[in-house]
């Protein structure tokens, strides 16, 4: 427990160094109510998804299918608009579809007893595909505007895009979720130790199987809003975006072994890495430069406790 | 037996943040003896044992072996100057086989370098056949049953040769079958010369092995000598520093209604054709030797494991094959073996483990209050007498008798209406020991239905009603309080049942 909030803390002091070294290098622009709106905007959807993934995370398990349920939905919708349904219906229908991916994912975990690793990375292939059988190559573009304006107007008065209220709203559900309710006690219980959780009656099936559907159901939602801010349903909409999200949640502080990890940390995480992101993106870095740099993070937070504890004992033993 | 000590403590001290462990203890081993080290629950003895094998540095004084201060930088350095140890918590790879976990990191090589596993198994038999237990080397080290994991780790122990062995209380979930053996066995070692040190809360354990003892209290050194002039209450007086009655027997009570009823109950390979009651009031013992299949009863009865055939009725309702949950909603409570593996979860706090059974009535629309949490887990470190410094502490860092408290404190918080216990006092000091018999008589006396699982002969012949012994998956004897004894008991669990 120290430790992660030694860890949170360093995020935070390294959040403000990423800022402020932003800020001057921009000469400015990096802190500056329009950059922070795209910023937003741009990490919105990592937040999101973020936000189950870490309940997963914690419980153990992993979804790497995430992204591609966002694909998924963003061909559904350009489908079913194409096929004249009206928004109202296909948004619910699109959650709906997004739960179910998480379901087969969850089942295939639970019942069958096969690792999550193994089961997503099929999955993430398997969504994929779908999308593309339902929407082909092609974009759909010629949504109504007042459904996909607000990837340029913010919350009127402030700087907020859209999506980040949603998130916020939303983390502030899975915050208490994870640290306030007996729901959140079970899941870091399972991933700490399973059957120690299962001799106390904690229902760990269910529950992986739930975490599985909340977060198939959060990335269709970010689906939703991926697609809109781009006014683009593309069957290749958000491809490789389930790199950039482990990375924000580990770098977050979640053990990628479960059981520890804070809600906290994870949103400080997905600040860190989309600041990063931002900044080079602002100073014209190519996307390979990006993926790498994302890869990076990824294995500092992977490697960072293991190095802390290993820089423990040395010290330990030399005192 | 005489002669300079092989292994000695020199006035060794080791805290951990606040709390001292060890404050100055010393301790000499002297070659061909069985020596005793005594304490209560979080004494420090394992403390001592982990500093003899370099897993903890000694924040002062020194650890001597024939004479010479060492400097050991983990349990390999230990090993290779002759220590082998037996640790309180077995560690076993669950994936390797139990014949691999023997001979960790010293499998015999065969032809061309390779691992010669034939000569491994064989090797591994022949270890259990001086401990007299039957083991398949071969099979995965997951699953055993934490008395088999024990043994397991004494056959590793005895694998090395070593001049010193040390074990923390290896014959806590043994029962007498077994425990006899390893005696037989540690006194063969004795006179080959060898040391022993023996970390045991049974008393008669160590009136039975061992020549001189050592007695530590809060970290501190009490006493050390020959266990010629001691009895077990004078041993006890030095542990616990005043006097203390050691066995606390049942009182007598009224059986109720039948509130857990077990019929025909069958597991294929584990155990066949399992008839009992369990009346309201009563204290029902399943005695038998290791391996006879009781615990995988009491895992079935609370749903762990799906049975193939039986039932198990609960106030007259048939329970769910398969669910803890049905099973904890019918009123079953259940301590399970194996603190480590099923009973705790090691990296969360004290409170939050005691509260880990209890999660719904703790909370209000699923939230969580935090200060009915914490005023569980204040009141049952009380009534158990808990050693811990703070109850947001993980409970990993408390000592294995705390742990096994904490375990305990976990499932009489629900109150339970029927309560299976495996191993209740696993590890438990003489004084708690008595306290949690009181506390099991207490709950009878409210009317409580109490199936125990103990090894403890004493234990099972001081607080149940009935006892029902096991025979490979078989029940074979059912004894009235007045007609068990530890003769009867000890035949039944062997097979041989008069009738
Ligand atoms: N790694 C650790 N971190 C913090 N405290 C510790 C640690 N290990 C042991 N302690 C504390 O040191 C004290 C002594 O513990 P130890 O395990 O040596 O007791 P013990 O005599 O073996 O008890 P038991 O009979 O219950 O096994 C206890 O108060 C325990 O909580
Ligand atoms: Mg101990």
């Amino acid at each position: 427990m120290r430790n992660l909030l030694r860890w949170e803390t360093a995020l935070v002091f390294l959040l403000i160094v990423v800022a402020l070294t932003g800020q001057v290098s921009t000469d400015g622009s990096f802190l500056s109510g329009g950059n922070l709106f795209y910023l937003g905007l741009d990490i919105g959807e990592i937040a999101l998804i973020a936000l189950p993934l870490t309940l997963v995370i914690v419980a153990g398990e992993i979804d790497l299918s995430v992204a591609s349920v966002l694909g998924l939905s963003s061909a559904l919708i350009g489908w079913l608009w194409n096929a004249g349904w009206s928004l109202e219906t296909i948004l619910p229908t699109v959650i709906v579809v997004g739960a179910l991916c998480g379901a087969v994912n969850g089942l295939l975990v639970t019942r069958l007893g096969l690792p999550s690793l193994a089961v997503t990375i099929g999955t993430l292939a398997l969504y994929r595909g779908l999308a593309l059988v339902v929407l082909g190559d092609t974009a759909v573009a010629d949504f109504p505007s007042s459904y996909t304006e607000f990837g340029t107007t913010p919350l009127p008065g402030t700087n907020i895009p859209y999506p980040i209220l949603l998130a916020a709203v939303l983390a502030v559900l899975f915050g208490i979720a994870l640290h306030a309710s007996s729901f959140g006690r079970s899941v870091y219980a399972i991933g700490a130790n399973e059957e120690g959780a299962r001799f106390s009656g904690i229902r760990v099936k269910r529950i992986k199987l739930i975490l599985f559907v909340l977060a198939g159901a959060v990335a269709a939602i970010a689906g939703i809003v991926y697609t809109f801010r781009f006014s683009s349903a593309r069957a290749d909409n958000g491809v490789g975006l389930e790199l950039a999200v482990v990375a924000a949640v580990l770098l977050g502080g979640v053990s990628i072994f479960g059981g520890k990890g804070s809600l906290f940390g994870v949103l400080a995480g997905v600040l860190l890495l989309g600041g990063l992101r931002n900044l080079l993106i602002l100073q014209d870095t190519s996307t390979e430069v990006l993926t790498i740099v994302t890869g990076l993070l990824l294995l500092v937070s992977v490697l960072a406790p293991s190095i802390t504890r290993r820089v423990g004992t040395l010290r330990k033993a030399h005192t | 037996m005489d002669g300079p000590p092989v292994v000695a403590l020199d006035e060794v001290s080791k805290s951990f943040g606040a709390v001292r462990a060890l404050s100055g203890v010393s301790l000499r081993l002297l070659p061909g003896e069985a020596h005793a080290l005594l304490g209560e629950n979080g004494a420090g003895k394992s403390t001592l044992i982990k500093t003899l094998a370099g897993v903890h540095r000694p924040d002062a004084g020194q650890v001597l072996v024939d004479g010479s201060a060492q400097r050991f930088s983990g349990p390999a350095d230990a090993l290779a100057a002759g220590i082998a140890i037996i640790y309180q918590e077995p560690t076993l790879f669950g994936d390797l086989t139990v014949a691999e976990n023997v001979f960790m990191g010293r499998q015999p090589l065969g032809f061309g370098r390779r691992i010669d596993v034939a000569e491994m198994n064989s090797r591994t038999s022949e270890l259990f056949a001086r401990l007299g237990v039957k083991l398949d080397p071969a099979r995965p080290a997951r699953g055993l049953s934490i008395a088999d994991q024990q043994l397991v780790e004494i056959a590793k122990a005895l694998s090395f040769d070593a001049r010193v062995i040390v074990m923390d209380e290896p014959t806590a979930a043994l029962s007498a079958h077994e425990v006899q053996r390893l005696f037989g066995v540690v006194k063969a070692l004795r006179d080959q010369n060898a040391a022993v040190l023996f970390v045991s809360h049974r008393l008669d354990e160590v009136f039975a092995l061992c020549q001189r003892a050592t007695v530590l209290r809060d970290g501190e050194f009490v006493w050390s000598g020959e266990l010629s002039g001691e009895t077990p209450d004078s041993l006890v007086r030095r542990m616990v520093g005043r006097e203390l009655s050691q066995l606390f027997p049942k009182e007598d009570t009224t059986a109720g209604d039948v509130l857990l009823s077990v019929r025909r109950l069958t597991r294929e390979g584990v155990f066949t054709d399992v008839s009992f009651d369990v009346r309201a009031g009563e204290i029902v013992a399943l005695s038998g030797l290791v391996g006879a299949g009781r615990s995988e009863v009491a895992r079935a009865v609370f749903g762990i494991d799906r049975p193939d055939g039986g039932s198990v009725h609960v106030r007259g309702k048939k329970l769910k094959y398969g669910s803890p949950t049905a099973a904890m909603a019918a009123g079953i409570g259940f301590v399970p073996e194996d603190r480590r593996q099923q009973g705790l979860v090691m990296d969360a706090s004290i409170e939050r483990n005691t509260a880990l059974a209890s999660l719904g009535r703790l909370s209000t629309f699923g939230l969580l209050r935090r200060s009915s949490e914490r005023a569980l887990a204040q009141d049952w470190a009380v009534k158990l007498r808990l050693k811990f410094a703070k109850l947001s502490d993980p409970v990993g860092v408390l000592s294995g008798g705390n742990q096994q408290k904490v375990v305990l404190a976990k499932w009489l918080a629900r109150k339970p209406s029927v309560l299976i216990v495996d191993e209740p006092t696993r590890g438990i000091d003489v004084g708690t020991k008595a306290e949690v018999h009181r506390l099991l008589s207490e709950l009878a006396g409210q009317g409580v239905a109490v199936l125990m699982i103990s090894s403890e002969l004493p234990e099972v012949l001081g607080m149940a009603d009935r006892v029902l012994v096991m025979h490979e998956g078989r029940l074979v004897e059912e004894l009235s309080r007045a007609d068990a004894t530890e003769e009867r008991v000890a035949m039944a669990a062997a097979g041989q049942v008069a009738r």
